[in-house]
């Protein structure tokens, strides 16, 4: 306990957060429920005490869209919950999603002054318990735009800019190329973390709100870009960078050698996971590699316990205290049984006759010295293969941007295949196109994806209001 | 939209859809095709777009397992819950001269809108149609209308020749300049075409159909080596050109999920073996 002075009189501060209810470890690796159980009404509270209500708040500048923590925090404290949720919806239309995927560690209670004497204020989980708890139904906005604006893809990114365009007054249509939105909220990361029902809920307000939707439209193949340029008085692209990379070692292609988007697809989007009853299988070995240490990898491997495997094992080229993972992820997966190979590199796949996987050919890693990141560069061993068996294996390694982006003609890409942007404004090289999210800056976090969708909409409300002004000169 | 309003039986287990979706046809071009999804259960089903005209969308499915039998039990009425497309870069349509078009099985149906494309554009066409039976051929009518001249393969002589589409393919090429070979159908087959294209130098696109589950470049599951580089067939295909294909690997990847999907043998055909 720390004392802690606030209005005079002395407290007893908790130095930890307030604990969250998880689902036991054991009963969790089979089934699919979320881990995570959330704040009642008086964990909330207590964990809103917790706050100082400090004067130079820092956590604010943690956030990437800025949310008034400690103003919503406060309101928590009266018991004013709507209220609350009020305040993050200002900046944050996301909030159940944010306070369970974003990596606060990193963002907001980085910054908490509680951190530098225990642990910071469990933000996200105050914002996930608003997010869950209460709503607060949007109405269609009382402005009125004669403009139309079209935004493609209906990832975190397109959602935000599709809100805070459509909040102006103007007529708003995402194009989205699934039957569902919520980009890689819906098809990459896992129910157990977060459920799709939540991605559904808060995807629904956007229809309230009166912005159009349009599924299964894949611009540059089902509609051409062209057409939407020329039909549209402005465009934001917020397609993400869905592509899977692959390292491209030999035997990249023998069966049952996978992609990380490949086995989530099939298992969030397609609910494979429940096969037969839904009609897309999934597959699954009993001894499985994945290779990298993000999220993705993360997931991947928990996913696969569940599905059944019975030894996953991670294997990653850098050590534990370089793992890029949300410490919570990393935390969970350790808790449920994967195990972790640490500064080892794939090299090759081997095949049995079948042209099925065997085994995985590997090399010890030394770390070097820090590269431009300031992270240490991995160097292999000479002379140190090794071959360890496994009947299957996923490289979650990384996205890149889509070659669809091809046949968005005129659109100037840079040398990594992302959309060239001015970072100020975020427009493109074609005047009534905008581009942000992970296809500008590749893989990245939900909330900046959502941050970029924010300054676009600015941006285009600028760009918008301007040719309004010349029209009427 | 997405409404079945005409649903045959057009051969053993093969069956033609025909359903309203006018964006489709506007945008559609030769050689692409589109992914259906029944209803939420059911998986995402690539099929080739055979036809489109005035909003209408045709496709052919042959059953093979359990996402092409539930399309086939749809009737006229019922709607696909999704249907997105068209996806995949169109063929390479232009004059080149003396054209052998050649479909195996339910190829036949993919191949016929780009033979029908390339006649238009000035090109001689003769076609070469495999099939296991005369029960299992399609579209030999539709072919007969734009080659100057159809033959027809079955492995058990029941229809044209007795043997495969290769037999024939050899002879053409020892008789006659072929510019060209189109060659659709299972993956053995389009193999075997490209070896003979590559003996005698000839071109021969080919379309690759991987198993597939977004269809829009994000999942990796279509992935083939061409010219030992990794592409997506979904978005860099479906047509390659046959000889940059690594075959031995593609065909042993569609068996990736072979353990899960049930074995199609058992379905029995809807319609009387007499439909044609
Ligand atoms: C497995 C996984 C786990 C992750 N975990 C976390 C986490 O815990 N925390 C975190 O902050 N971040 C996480 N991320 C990263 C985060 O999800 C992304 O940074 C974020 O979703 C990017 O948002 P976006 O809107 O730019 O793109 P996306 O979310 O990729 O959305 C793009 C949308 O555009 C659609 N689209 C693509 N092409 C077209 C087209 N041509 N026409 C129409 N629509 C199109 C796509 O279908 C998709 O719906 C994770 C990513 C993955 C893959
Ligand atoms: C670009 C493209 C165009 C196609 N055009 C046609 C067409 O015009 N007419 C037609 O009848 N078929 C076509 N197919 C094949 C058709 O999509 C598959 O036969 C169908 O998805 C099998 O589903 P199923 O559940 O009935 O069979 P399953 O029980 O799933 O499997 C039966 C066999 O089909 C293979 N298969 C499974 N899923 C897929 C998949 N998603 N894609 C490809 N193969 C798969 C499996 O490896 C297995 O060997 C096309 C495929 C592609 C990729
Ligand atoms: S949006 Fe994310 S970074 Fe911002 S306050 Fe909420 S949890 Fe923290
Ligand atoms: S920095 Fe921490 S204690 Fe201060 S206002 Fe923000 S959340 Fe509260
Ligand atoms: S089907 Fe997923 S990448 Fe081609």
């Amino acid at each position: 306990m720390q004392p802690n002075i606030n209005a005079g009189v002395i407290v007893m501060q908790n130095r930890n957060k307030t604990k969250m209810k998880i689902q036991d470890p054991e009963a969790r690796i089979k089934n699919f429920r979320e881990v995570a159980l959330g704040y009642s009404f008086e964990d909330a509270k207590e964990e809103a005490q917790r706050c100082l209500n400090c004067k130079n708040p820092q956590c604010i500048s943690g956030c990437p869209v800025n949310v008034d923590i400690r103003g919503f925090i406060q309101e928590i404290k009266k018991g004013n919950f709507e209220n609350a949720l009020k305040i993050i919806k200002n900046t944050n239309g996301l909030p159940a999603i944010c306070g369970r995927v974003c990596p606060q560690e990193k963002q907001c209670e980085e910054r908490c002054v509680l951190g530098k004497i225990g642990e910071p204020v469990a933000i996200g989980r105050l914002e996930r318990f608003l997010g869950d708890n209460f709503s607060i139904r949007t109405e269609p906005p009382s402005k009125k735009r004669e403009e139309k604006i079209a935004i493609i893809g209906g990832g975190p990114s397109g959602i935000t800019a599709a809100i805070d365009l459509r909040k102006e007054g103007f007529d708003v249509t995402i194009f989205e190329a699934f039957p569902k939105l919520g980009g890689v909220l819906l098809y990459g990361i896992p129910q157990f973390r977060l459920p799709k029902e939540i991605v559904e809920t808060e995807t629904n307000e956007l229809k309230n709100l009166g912005i159009k939707i349009e599924t299964n439209h894949i611009i540059g193949r089902s509609l051409p870009f062209e057409k939407i340029v020329e039909e549209y008085d402005a465009i934001y692209i917020g397609i993400g960078a869905g592509a899977p990379r692959f390292m491209g070692i030999p035997g990249t292609n023998l069966k049952n050698v996978f992609s990380s988007s490949e086995i989530l697809t099939r298992v969030n989007l397609m609910k494979a996971y429940e096969f037969p009853e839904y009609g897309t299988p999934v597959f699954c070995k009993e001894k499985a590699a994945v290779i990298g240490a993000g999220n993705v990898t993360m997931d991947v491997a928990r996913t696969l316990k569940r599905l059944g495997a019975e030894e996953v094992t991670i294997i990653y080229r850098r050590t534990e205290n370089e793992v890029p993972a949300r410490k919570e992820e990393f935390d969970h997966a350790r808790e449920e049984g994967v195990n972790f190979l640490w500064l080892t590199q794939p090299i090759e796949y081997l095949p049995d006759e079948t042209k099925t996987l065997k085994a995985i050919k590997c090399i010890k890693m030394e770390l070097g010295e820090p590269d431009s990141s300031g992270r240490r560069k991995p160097i292999p061993i000479e002379g140190s293969e090794f071959i360890l068996d496994f009947q299957m294996v996923v490289e979650a390694i990384g996205q890149k941007s889509n070659s669809v982006l091809k046949a968005f003609e005129g659109l100037q890409l840079n040398k990594w295949g992302y959309i060239d942007v001015n970072e100020e404004t975020l427009q493109t090289n074609i005047e009534n196109v905008f581009a942000g999210g992970d296809i500008v800056t590749g893989s990245a976090t939900v909330i900046l994806a959502m941050g970029a969708g924010k300054k676009a909409a600015e941006s285009i409300l600028a760009f918008l209001n301007e040719k309004k002004e010349v029209k009427t000169l | 939209m997405n409404e079945i309003i005409e649903i045959n039986c057009i051969a053993n287990l093969t069956y033609e859809i025909i359903f309203c979706n006018g964006e489709i046809c506007e945008n559609s071009k030769p050689g692409q095709f589109l992914i259906l999804q029944k209803d939420e259960f059911s998986e995402r089903v690539p099929l080739t777009i055979v036809n489109c005209e005035d909003g209408k969308v045709r496709v052919i499915i042959k059953v093979v397992g359990r996402s092409s039998l539930e399309i086939s039990e749809m009737k006229v009425g019922d709607s696909f819950k999704n249907v997105v497309g068209p996806l995949g870069n169109h063929s390479e349509i232009r004059k080149y001269g003396n054209i052998v078009c050649i479909g195996g099985g339910v190829g036949a149906a993919p191949l016929l809108p780009v033979t029908r494309e390339l006649k238009k554009t000035g090109n001689k066409i003769i076609s070469i149609l495999g099939a296991a039976d005369a029960n299992s051929l399609i579209l030999d009518d539709e072919f007969e209308k734009i080659s100057e001249k159809l033959y027809i393969t079955t492995n058990d002589g029941s229809k044209g020749k007795k043997g495969f589409v290769t037999d024939i393919l050899k002879e053409l090429l020892k008789e006659k300049k072929v510019d060209i070979i189109w060659a659709i159908g299972p993956m053995i087959m389009m193999r075997e075409v490209t070896k003979l294209s590559v003996e005698n130098a000839v071109p021969c696109w080919v379309s690759l159909n991987p198993i597939m589950v977004d269809g829009t470049g994000m999942c990796g599951a279509c992935r083939v080596h061409i010219k030992n580089e990794i592409k997506f067939a979904c978005v860099d295909g479906p047509e390659f050109s046959g000889a940059d294909v690594n075959w031995d690997e593609l065909i042993s990847r569609l068996s990736q999920y072979r353990d899960q999907e049930k074995s199609a043998t058992e379905y029995k055909c809807r319609c009387d073996s007499n439909a044609k």
